[in-house]
């Protein structure tokens, strides 16, 4: 599997996983977050039914909203009769450009930490509030064990040497300019070492 | 032996003794030294009568461990004090106070349902949800250590951890909880996995049934969740003034935590075991149902 394959993979089993989610429950609308380890922040990836799909690639805040809670208690939640909340409207809005009625939202946890949030935009098909929880649970606890296994394969090719240096290097300068982390300063000493090296 | 610890101090907040007097170390030589007189709420005949009529809470010290309060959400009408907890120079966690907000929402609806069944009790908001990763560990033992050991008699837990590295300090923590007469209010996970301390016996562990009454509530005879309260479509406060319907075991647990206080207040001497049996005697299903 090349590295463009798992991408093309990836993005497939994010779009299913909302298509999916939207049509169990009739929804208007279903969207997937996945947290980004380093900010916590909320990386909004992919969106069924209503809603902007160019926001896909946008940022909440952490600890912000429904899914800000879902993603630090790794637990799902029902908040029904929104619309008439600013703060929701402002976080659906930023997150779909739709402003719901009502909002589900379930952790995506992989082994004990939780790496997205999956929600449900005005639910139609209830049974009732108790087994819709339950079920979008059960839902997402699947999800995250797809996704799992999708990061793993990304992980174990990412450990390949990059057959194309160039597209490394380029990589690697988009990547530097970033925070001042400790890492940062250990790459470029590395970066200085593979100079001297070439130099020779 | 001389003690820091003021006379007035009941046993159960006294600091450990350094050296116990024998027979064997944590026992009593009752032969020769009477047992230490306290403070006994006799349990003749609990109905929810005797248990919390005409009681509103007041004297009792509620601490909501969540992601803040809105203070000043008119259903919430104001707090004790407001607090987070927060990194220090080295690192180390500490709980300093905060302004009375909450980015989540989250723990102004459980401070508001506790309000709502409790208007007397003492609201006390310790955040501890500031982080998107690692709200759910390090913060929360921090922040609940603190409680304990501030001497709250209650605490509202609508959270947990599925962190296992976590397990044994915050069962210990549970414990310690238990014996100060500081009870733990712990909601059940939503989903099916393992998280604590909500699954420890020295809590009160609560999951939601789906009837409409606040003050409807189960004895479950098949734990870990003891207790069955509201926490479908529950009316709950969020930040900004406003009210919204909320499902999930966070919210049944300050139900439980609001009726305590009832409780508590009315009978401030009661232990924790003690309040988990009145809780028992008088749920929905356990209680003797007296004939007018």
């Amino acid at each position: 599997m090349s590295r463009d394959d798992i991408d093309g993979t990836e993005r497939t089993l994010l779009q299913s996983i909302v298509e999916v989610a939207r049509h169990m429950f009739g929804a208007a609308a279903s969207s997937i977050f996945l947290v980004d380890p380093d900010t916590g922040e909320l990386v909004f990836e992919a969106v069924s039914g209503e809603g902007e799909k160019k926001l896909v690639g946008s940022r909440l805040p952490a600890g912000t909203g429904i899914a800000g809670w879902v993603a630090a208690s790794g637990q799902p939640m029902i908040a029904d009769d929104v619309s008439a909340v600013t703060q929701f409207a402002q976080d659906a809005a930023e997150s779909t450009g739709y402003v719901p009625r009502t909002i589900m939202a379930a952790p995506l946890i992989r082994f004990e930490e939780c790496v997205g949030v999956l929600e449900v935009l005005d639910r139609t098909a209830s049974r009732s509030d108790l087994d819709d929880v339950e079920f979008l649970g059960l839902f997402a606890t699947q999800a995250a064990c797809t996704l799992e296994l999708l990061l793993r394969v990304r992980h174990s090719r990412l450990q390949e040497p990059d057959r194309d240096p160039h597209a490394l290097l380029r990589r690697i300068g988009e990547r530097l300019p970033g925070k001042a982390r400790p890492s940062d300063a250990a790459a470029v000493r590395l970066l200085a070492i593979a100079d001297d090296l070439l130099a020779r | 032996m001389t003690s820091m610890t003021p006379a007035s101090t009941p046993p159960w907040r006294r600091e450990r003794r350094a050296h116990f007097p024998g027979v064997p170390a944590w026992g009593l030589a009752t032969t020769r030294q009477s047992p230490e007189p306290f403070q006994v709420s006799p349990l003749a005949e609990v109905t929810r009568q005797w248990a919390w009529d005409g009681s509103d809470g007041t004297g009792v010290r509620v601490c909501v461990v969540d992601t803040g309060v809105d203070g000043c959400h008119p259903k919430i009408g104001g707090l004790e004090r407001s607090l987070e907890v927060v990194s220090g120079d080295g690192g180390e966690l500490l709980v300093a106070d905060c302004h009375p907000v909450d980015p989540a929402g989250h723990g102004t609806a459980c401070a508001g349902v506790i309000r709502s069944i409790a208007p007397g009790a003492s609201l006390t908001s310790l955040r501890v949800l500031t982080d998107g990763k690692t709200g759910t560990g390090d913060a929360l033992m921090a922040g609940l250590r603190w409680a304990v050991d501030e001497g709250f008699d209650l605490v509202n837990l609508s959270l947990s951890t599925t962190r296992s590295g976590f397990r044994e300090s915050l069962h210990e923590l549970a414990d310690r909880a238990y014996f100060r007469r500081c009870l733990l209010i712990a909601a059940a996970h939503n989903m099916p996995v393992v998280s604590f301390p909500w699954t420890f016996s020295s809590v009160v562990s609560v999951a939601s049934h789906d009837e409409a009454d606040p003050m409807t509530y189960y004895y479950n005879p098949a734990p870990p969740a003891e207790f069955h309260a509201r926490g479908v479509r529950v009316p709950v406060a969020w930040p900004g003034g406003r009210e919204i319907r909320s499902t999930g075991n966070s919210f049944a647990a300050p139900h439980i935590t609001g009726i305590c206080a009832l409780i508590l207040s009315k009978h401030p001497w009661l232990t924790p075991f003690q309040l988990k049996t009145v809780l028992y005697l008088a749920a929905d299903n356990t209680m003797t149902r007296t004939t007018p």
